[in-house]
């Protein structure tokens, strides 16, 4: 009696599978662009305009890091006049910001600074938005370039990877097992730091005795980063540093090391921010980490997008606008825009950085 | 003829309920769409309308397993992994119009396994769907690792999008009719309905009425399966983007709407019209939050606590009456 309407509805569904098993839509039918181009000219002499909606979409709100971008941007939109905007997912899940985009390009707001989850899966949404004239800037993880204007670059992939491995070599001595302990697995720009990393191991002769023995993921969530620092230990007895590229690891990691027989022994070094890491490097947990500004990446990040709405920039490479105190910046290939070097922080100068 | 009285004097409670649901949902429909910019556009329908899809496409078979007194946990991890097995049948260069059917399929297998597990061997289905959650969600992991399958073609993946001709009717919207109008019509009028109710209500009478609670149990995990990889060919292409942790976390959303429908989690009882105003309620509420500039913190909040006293409200009452009657039934 049950069985009849399941049947009803399977032997459809096995018959659609069998015959559409010869001929239809694979991979590669459908090579395109991958979204609108930008047709526009840009106009260098244009004034920045006054009086923009700005609206800032972050990977996951409460995360300091993101708290400082916003602190910067806002800054510049109360600059030009303009309104201000801090929203988005709860969860770091590219879907939920989807949706966050989808209001915000109902609203017409007509700048968009994002922090995306996912290179792609934010296409459609983010081509509604720039029909709808919005201009889309990402910063800190971009997305595909075909579905944004402008990307405003934290800073080089391979200066951080750089950085960070030469600032574990110094202080493992050059030798030992190494570890990182990332963000999500699909994170954007984490992975194109492991890359780099990877890369330089195997070619740089300075780097011959360091050996990367693991690379494990705290998804961003403190308690899971902390387990993760903690598992590493356990599986990896000589491990000489962990890396930590990411400000929620590190500072999870940090915690660990602290409260742990492996203080002082084990080295740990990455991205963090100085208000979150101060502790760490005060009771000798940490001896040295980098970050660049978030502040100041969020301003650019506003001021790129001030200067894309009033028709300066288009994105272009070689296009330059003037991003207020912090100075003229030029567009790269790909339409990216970099903030500059990572800054290194340790114990003679933490004090002067509070973000 | 004393069960069958008692269980219409349940039944009048319930139905007051759906109603009130299905009142509060227009009320609050009207009222957004009045108040808060940009809320009642044309475009802002279509949002709602796939923002409630996947919901809804496993809201419809959970309404029915939980009316028999069970639950299906694994359902947001199978469309993860259903998502992740067309990622890689796709990497294969096997069409996508085979694609589909296989992971509506491959769901209905992994509901199998729930059935077999439950239905089957007698375990309940609160641990064996616990179980499944997780192993379902690893196995996802083990397909796809840390990687996306982006690119699905452009026809589909707009098609998904898209609204029907000029028109803003989403096209998304009519299948979703026809399955809730099928799953509506199969719980209320049909004589698997009534099964469904009875193994609900009481297991034991159920089976001395000649229902076969196994078997019906068994099958309607596969239909949960179904669903949930019916579900993950919706994610996969609205997103464009097949990735193993895709739908994380729904299957607690899609429990949450079936339970302020009205449904008991004691089973028995529930209705359809009340899980679909529900999944509308929910999804339009979260919309109208966002455009209204309401911060995340205070829309998690909200949200959460509509959800406590809606379920809290039905379920009370139902629960001490479940109660008394499973204390009958022992000393019986």
């Amino acid at each position: 009696m049950s069985r009849k309407p399941i049947l009803t509805l399977a032997v459809p569904l096995l018959t659609a599978a069998l015959l559409a098993a010869c001929g239809g839509t694979t991979q590669g039918d459908d090579e395109d662009d991958g979204g609108p181009g930008t047709d526009a000219t840009a106009n260098p002499d244009a004034e920045i305009q006054t009086g923009l909606s700005f609206a800032m979409l972050p990977k996951s709100v409460n995360n300091p890091y993101f708290e400082a971008s916003s602190t910067g941007a806002e800054a510049v939109a109360t600059e030009l006049e303009g309104t201000y905007e801090y929203t988005g997912p709860s969860d770091a899940s590219a879907s939920s910001q989807v949706s966050y985009i989808d209001t915000l390009s109902q609203q017409a707001t007509d700048v968009i600074l994002l922090s995306a989850n996912d290179p792609n899966a934010l296409c459609s949404s983010l081509d509604q938005a720039r029909d709808a004239e919005t201009v889309v800037v990402t910063f800190d993880s971009d997305v595909d370039p075909g579905c944004r204007d402008l990307f405003v670059s934290q800073v080089d992939s391979d200066e951080v990877g750089l950085a960070l491995l030469e600032m574990t070599a110094e202080q493992i001595g050059g030798a030992g097992e190494v570890a990182i302990l990332s963000a999500t697995a699909n994170a954007t720009n984490q992975n194109a730091w492991i890359e780099v990393i990877e890369a330089e191991l195997d070619s740089n002769p300075d780097y011959a005795d360091i050996e990367l023995v693991d690379v494990v993921y705290g998804d961003d969530e403190d308690e899971k980063s902390f387990s993760e620092t903690q598992g590493l230990l356990q599986a990896n007895p000589d491990l000489s540093a962990i890396i930590s590229p990411t400000t929620v690891g590190i500072a999870a990691a940090a915690r660990y090391l602290s409260g742990s027989e492996y203080q002082g022994e084990v080295a740990l070094t990455g991205l963090g921010t100085p208000n979150q890491m101060r502790e760490y490097i005060e009771d000798g947990t940490v001896t040295e980490f980098a970050l660049w500004d978030p502040t100041a990446l969020g301003e650019l990040a506003a001021w790129t997008g001030a200067a894309a709405a009033s028709g300066i920039v288009t994105g272009a490479e070689g296009e330059t606008f003037t991003a207020g105190e912090l100075g003229e910046y030029t567009v790269g290939a790909d339409g990216v825009v970099t903030l500059g070097p990572p800054t290194r922080f340790n114990a003679d100068n933490i004090d002067e950085f509070d973000f | 003829m004393p069960t069958r009285l008692r269980e219409s004097a349940l039944m009048r409670p319930l139905a007051t309920w759906d109603a009130a649901v299905i009142a509060a949902t227009a009320a609050f429909l009207i009222i957004a769409a009045a108040s808060v910019e940009h809320f009642g556009t044309a475009r802002n329908f279509g949002y709602i309308v796939l923002d409630l899809a996947p919901i809804l496409l496993l809201a419809l078979a959970m309404t029915l397993i939980v009316t028999t007194g069970e639950i299906d946990l694994s359902v947001a991890s199978t469309v993860g992994l259903t998502s992740a097995a067309m990622g890689v049948m796709w990497n294969a260069g096997i069409p996508l119009e085979t694609i589909m059917p296989a992971a509506v399929l491959l769901g209905a297998a992994l509901g199998a396994v729930n059935g077999l597990f439950t239905a089957g061997f007698g375990l309940p289905s609160l641990a064996v769907t616990i179980g499944t959650l997780a192993l379902y969600r690893g196995l996802s992991y083990v397909l796809l690792g840390d990687t996306a399958v982006a690119d699905w073609p452009r026809d589909f993946t707009s098609w998904t999008l898209g609204t029907i001709g000029e028109s803003p009717i989403p096209n998304v919207l009519i299948p979703l009719a026809a399955l809730a109008a099928v799953f509506g019509l199969v719980l209320h009028a049909t004589p698997v309905g009534r099964s469904v109710y009875a193994a609900g209500a009481s297991p034991v009478a159920a089976a001395y009425a000649g229902v076969p609670v196994r078997r019906l149990k068994f099958w309607l995990y596969v239909v949960s399966g179904s669903m949930a990889g019916l579900t993950g060919v919706f994610w996969t292409l609205r997103y464009s983007s097949a990735r193993a942790d895709n739908a994380f976390g729904l299957e607690l959303t899609v429990v949450a709407v079936v339970l302020l429908g009205g449904v008991s989690i004691f089973g028995g009882k529930g209705a359809l019209p009340g899980v679909l105003a529900a999944v509308v309620l929910l999804t339009a509420l979260q919309n109208a939050l966002r455009l209204a500039h309401v911060s995340t913190e205070a829309l998690t909040v909200v949200t959460g606590s509509l959800l406590i006293v809606a379920v809290l409200a039905p379920n009370l009452a139902a629960s001490a009456r479940r109660t008394l009657r499973a204390r009958r039934r022992r000393t019986a």
